[in-house]
């Protein structure tokens, strides 16, 4: 957040679930996801957050076909007026 | 990430509240389900659990899962849940449903199990419009048990039993959705994809609505959903998805194939259930108000454990005897098991049955090693003679046993049956007086239980008669046995 703005989604990934298939990775529309060059404890290379821009979509959830490898979390709305990062 | 800017996120998509937080199939693992990289079961087990949550009905959902890889739904869904034989999930959800018409009943089935060894329970349960929701996974292959061509393969596609791609000769890719759009009941039938991130969508879609419109009482709804199965097809995940997309659905057309879920009217929920006190007056006999008292109270804490193996040749009334002892059983108040095992044959084939009564409920009506054997003929005892417990009876309807069946271990009873049957009248009564010496020997029956299953069993005043005199006979023949026995030693 160098720039000072907030990506619109965060993505959370249980790596002791995911098992590296690599759906999310194609499915996600600003391809912000990718797989990581960790091997998880099962030998898997899981999904993870490769940068900014996430929109919180939800597209990555659709597709993952474990239950809650991946969480989605998305931007609170700020009333009006409000400066962004005001809270930190 | 640290937990201020947490703060200002909200979880938008998690897992569902309908699955369990961990799965205790295996020691490791609980976290993953089952299925491999890419699977497309994971997606549509979340498209369900999704639905589920959104409609608020998962206290009384109950999911009948199916043979196959999702065999195991059972350990993701925090629902009720029925496994089914192979095919058969349409069959139990039709009964699930009719019993318990409040519940959710949810079908879930792969290919290899609706629109193979199943196609005729699905074809049946949608043509009866049964209220109920089936989600259909089409891989278009057998995938659990490693790749056999199934009623779906595509034309041209290799399996393990059509390795040079599907021909004519093996028939054509069978067209569920299609097939039950001939039908009049069904309500909605949809063909979904799982070939990109909008197919994936409408989907999801498609399944809640499936469930949906069973919470508002419209019918039977079916969503075939073409699924990738990775490992079989032998592709990575997205290949799958890819492949899906660009092949699959050239043969399977991904689209609406019935909806009325506008124009439907909800059905009529079934009436209450008939009470069970009106099944005897409804079935003709006559109610019985309490259990028959069995025994006085010292031995009603005896233990009873009998354990009887009948065999005869089909027409013999081999399985009659056994069900007049189950019957007997159940008036006397007893546990009771009655298992018969027979041919396709209605005469000359041969018949056997399996009879437990007991004090304590029965774990197995399989009966592997009796306590009393009765054997109608010659081949029943050179099949089971060796079976019977050590200190138990063999009833052998013959005059002689055949050496190589004698043993010094059991007591061995050889009268022919038929022969005093026939003295009395009618040499089909040798059921009854082997049945009146297995009585004489078990002793837990009461004459007026064995008389009630007799009255219940055997209609025609004639044979009531007879059998009665030949249970006797049978009291008469083992008396005069255990006495010759007493006279011998």
């Amino acid at each position: 957040m160098a720039d000072g703005r907030r990506d619109g989604g965060r993505l959370q990934v249980d790596t002791d679930e995911c098992k590296g298939c690599g759906l999310c990775v194609e499915a996600c529309p600003p391809k912000v996801i990718a797989l990581s060059e960790r091997l998880n404890h099962y030998g898997y290379r899981t999904a993870e957050y490769a940068g900014a821009g996430c929109t919180g979509c939800g597209i990555c959830f659709l597709v993952c076909p474990e239950p809650g490898a991946i969480t989605v979390l998305r931007l609170k709305r700020r009333p009006a007026g409000a400066a962004e990062g005001a809270s930190v | 990430m640290s937990d201020q800017t947490d703060l200002d996120y909200i979880v938008a998509h998690s897992k569902a509240r309908a699955f369990y937080p961990t799965y205790e199939r295996k020691e490791e693992l609980q976290h993953q389900t089952h299925y491999c990289p890419g699977c497309g079961h994971g997606m549509v087990h979340k498209m369900v659990a999704q639905a589920i949550d959104e409609l608020g009905i998962q206290d009384r959902t109950i999911l009948i899962s199916p043979v196959g890889c999702s065999v195991f739904a059972y350990y993701y869904f925090d629902v009720g849940n029925v496994q089914a034989a192979h095919g058969r999930a349409p069959a139990v959800a039709t009964a699930v449903k009719r019993t318990r018409p409040e519940s959710i009943v949810i079908s879930y089935q792969g290919d290899g199990d609706l629109a193979a060894i199943g196609s005729a329970e699905i074809l049946h349960a949608a043509n009866r419009g049964e209220n109920i929701s089936v989600i259909f996974v089409n891989n278009a292959i057998y995938s659990m048990t490693g790749g056999q061509m199934a009623p779906t393969t595509l034309m041209g596609q290799a399996s393990t039993t059509s390795p040079g791609g599907r021909t004519p000769a093996e028939g054509y890719p069978l067209h569920i959705c299609e097939l039950l759009a001939t039908l009049e009941a069904p309500v909605y039938l949809e063909r979904v994809a799982l070939g990109n991130n909008k197919q994936v969508a409408q989907a999801a879609r498609a399944v809640r609505k499936a469930i949906e419109n069973q919470v508002n009482g419209l019918g039977f709804s079916l969503v075939e959903v073409l699924s990738p199965c990775p490992t079989i097809w032998k592709m990575s995940a997205v290949e799958a998805q890819r492949w899906i997309h660009d092949v699959m659905e050239k043969t399977f057309v991904p689209r609406v194939y019935r909806d009325r879920t506008q124009t439907a009217e909800a059905r009529p929920a079934p009436g209450p259930a008939i009470s069970l006190e009106k099944v005897p007056a409804m079935l003709g006999v006559a109610a019985k108000e309490t259990p028959a008292a069995f025994a006085g109270e010292g031995a009603a804490t005896a233990e009873i454990d009998w354990q009887v193996r009948i065999a005869g040749f089909g027409g013999q009334g081999v399985l009659l005897l056994g069900e007049m002892m189950a019957e007997a059983g159940l008036d006397a108040g007893l546990e009771v098991s009655w298992l018969p095992s027979y041919g396709p044959e209605m005469r000359s084939g041969t018949s056997n049955c399996h009879v437990r009564l007991a004090r304590e409920p029965i774990d197995s009506p399989l009966v592997g090693h009796p306590h009393v054997l009765v054997a109608m003929n010659e081949p029943s005892l050179h099949k089971f003679g060796s079976s019977v417990r050590r200190g138990g009876w063999v009833l052998y309807n013959g005059d002689d046993v055949p050496p190589e069946c004698e043993r010094r271990d059991v007591h061995i009873v050889a009268r022919s049956f038929t022969h005093l049957a026939d003295e009395l009248g009618d040499a089909r009564a040798a059921n009854m007086v082997a049945l009146g010496a297995v009585l004489e020997i078990a002793q837990v029956l009461p004459e007026a239980s064995v008389d009630h299953a007799l009255g219940r069993l055997v209609k025609s005043p004639r044979w009531l008669d007879l059998d009665a005199r030949a249970l006797t006979r049978g009291r008469e023949v083992l008396r005069e046995w255990r006495g010759e026995v007493c006279h011998a030693e």
